[in-house]
């Protein structure tokens, strides 16, 4: 079984980002980029899948301009087979992102997709569900836990009053969640091997991915600041502080 | 048209977070019709009747909705749309799995976690763990929206809407319940309570996070909430991490106790209207947005504040 892994390259999540003036978006010149941390937790469970004898494959896909090529360069570091990238410009949208996907899934077949729950820069938390639904696939979103046998996954999945378990059958389409296992570093000479893996392109034209947004931004800005109050000294004067504003 | 908000509830009542969905569904400026799909759920129906603003109820009960399964949930929401210009659900974890697969069958880009409604069609919403705001216009012809409910208050009681039964969908052959284990708690609930003391990673054990904050949370009738460091190390459960990827809140009142103030965390409380920290490192960023600072050791500090309340 093959595994397929979605990678998206982002902003690293240490660099705070900053609010271009004009508001046009968030400054990305000059600013460090690295793989999504979901997506390092999708290709470490996609890794150790493979590694227990269940996939016999993964291959790390990712779209947009060339620079995306470094993220799936860092997925093959990690372990994964081979890469994909699917060549597009702009801004590109959940939509448009899971229908490359699909389509690279249908050429693909594999038994499973395995995406990061969610992207730290747009936080939008739709990709793996809507690959699922092109696809015609069952899905598992925030999963925590992953066991894969007799045709199906069984996925621990958290949720908003604790876990919940699913069974899917395969192929499927699941998001990892943060605790569903801890990403290994790339050795060196996992890195130097990862740059004669092989790596296709297809641009999404060739693929019939229509990448035009759906959505226009009209503007980007700061959130509402918040100032640091006041420090109190002791347990008595906090309890009259939050008193006197009305807060107990 | 008209506007469609998914309900999310357990299948006795709707939540808090369907109410506080709706008055942002309300925004839209269409009727608002609710869905409750689940199973065994009249009396969930019954209570969502009764938020103020609602049109019609749409009660939707079989044994492929007892559990919330994306598959048949969202084949039920696509097979209604034709009737709806606007699709909208909280962004709880049923919220958040469902709708980009209804978008993706209506071949919709979906507008997630809003937290204002500027137009019908533009909308304001968190990006980069809340550090930027963006405002997105919609150009499909149909609206797909999930809505944080911490952003917007819940709708008050009304006069009971008209309850209307309609078809449960065929279960998946896909996908299949097997278990929970949901935490029973008396407390408020974390996204709902008016107060919410946090615990991070200095409590080092789950006991001592049990021991000094649930008295607290008990005096203070308050949700208990914890850091991401915090339910790594194993101190608290998932369901009460307070975050970017964990659940936003936006009490009266948040005590974050041993807590640094990682922008993850932030991003998962700093619309709280009064921001208590509680650290023994005076330069951890948390005091940078804390409305009131105490500096010094949690043991000592919360058996006091509990016995000062």
């Amino acid at each position: 079984m093959k595994i397929l892994v979605g990678v998206k390259r982002v902003v690293d999540f240490n660099v705070k980002i900053r609010v271009k003036a004009d508001g046009s978006g968030v400054d990305l010149a000059n600013v460090k980029m690295a793989m999504n941390p979901f997506d390092e937790i999708a290709i470490e469970e996609a890794l150790r899948l493979k590694e227990s004898g269940i996939a016999t494959e993964v291959i790390a896909v990712s779209m947009g301009d060339a620079a995306a090529a470094e993220t799936i360069r860092a997925g093959l570091a990690m372990g994964a087979d081979r890469g994909i990238l699917v060549k597009a410009e702009g801004r590109l949208e959940p939509l448009a992102v899971a229908k490359a996907l699909a389509a690279v899934a249908k050429k693909e077949q594999p038994g499973l997709v395995i995406l990061g729950k969610q992207a730290i820069d747009d936080d939008a938390n739709q990709t793996g569900q809507m690959l699922s639904a092109l696809l015609s696939w069952p899905i598992a979103t925030f999963a925590s836990k992953v066991a894969v046998a007799d045709n199906a996954a069984t996925v621990t999945r958290e949720v908003d009053g604790g876990h919940e378990t699913v069974r899917v059958t395969l192929p499927a389409v699941i998001t990892a969640d943060l605790r569903l296992n801890q990403p290994r570093y790339a050795s060196l000479p996992n890195i130097m091997k990862a740059k004669k893996k092989p790596l296709e392109e297809f641009a999404a034209a060739d693929l019939g991915v229509d990448v035009t947004p759906r959505l226009t931004v009209t503007k980007v800005s700061e959130p509402p600041g918040r100032r640091a109050g006041t420090r109190v000294a002791t347990v008595a004067e906090l309890v009259g502080k939050l008193k006197e504003a009305g807060a107990l | 048209m008209t506007t469609l908000l998914l309900a999310e509830h357990d299948n006795s009542t709707v939540k808090e977070g369907t109410s506080r969905a709706l008055t942002a569904a309300l925004a839209l400026g269409s009727d608002v019709h609710i869905l409750v799909a689940g199973k065994d759920c009249a009396a969930a129906a019954q209570s969502a009747s009764k938020l103020a603003g609602v049109a019609t109820v749409l009660h939707a009960d079989g044994d492929s909705l007892a559990h919330q399964l994306a598959e048949p949930l969202a084949a039920l929401i696509v097979s209604l749309a034709p009737h709806y210009d606007a699709l909208v659900a909280p962004a709880t974890a049923v919220g958040k799995t469902v709708m980009p697969r209804v978008a993706a069958l209506l071949d919709v880009m979906q507008v997630s976690e809003i937290v204002k409604v500027v137009a019908p069609n533009t909308f304001e919403r968190p990006i980069y763990a809340g550090n930027a705001i963006e405002t997105v216009t919609s150009n499909d012809a149909k609206r797909v929206v999930t809505v944080r409910p911490a952003a917007f208050p819940p709708v008050a009681e009304g006069p009971a809407a008209p309850i209307e039964s309609i078809p449960a969908p065929q279960a998946s052959t896909q996908s299949s319940f097997v278990g929970a284990e949901l935490t029973r708690s008396t407390r408020p609930e974390l996204t709902s309570a008016r107060i919410v003391v946090s615990g991070g990673r200095a409590f080092q054990s789950a006991e001592n996070f049990r021991k000094y904050l649930e008295p607290l949370a008990e005096k203070l009738k308050a949700a208990i909430g914890a850091s991401r460091a915090a339910v790594d190390a194993g101190y608290a459960p998932n369901e009460l991490q307070v975050g970017q990827t964990g659940k936003v809140v936006a009490p009266d009142l948040y005590i974050a106790v041993g807590i640094s103030g990682a922008i993850q965390h932030l991003a998962g409380m700093k619309e709280a209207k009064v921001i208590v920290a509680i650290n023994k490192d005076p330069e951890a960023p948390i005091f940078a947005i804390a409305d009131y600072g105490l500096v010094g050791d949690l043991y000592e500090i919360l058996p006091e504040l509990e016995r000062a309340l």
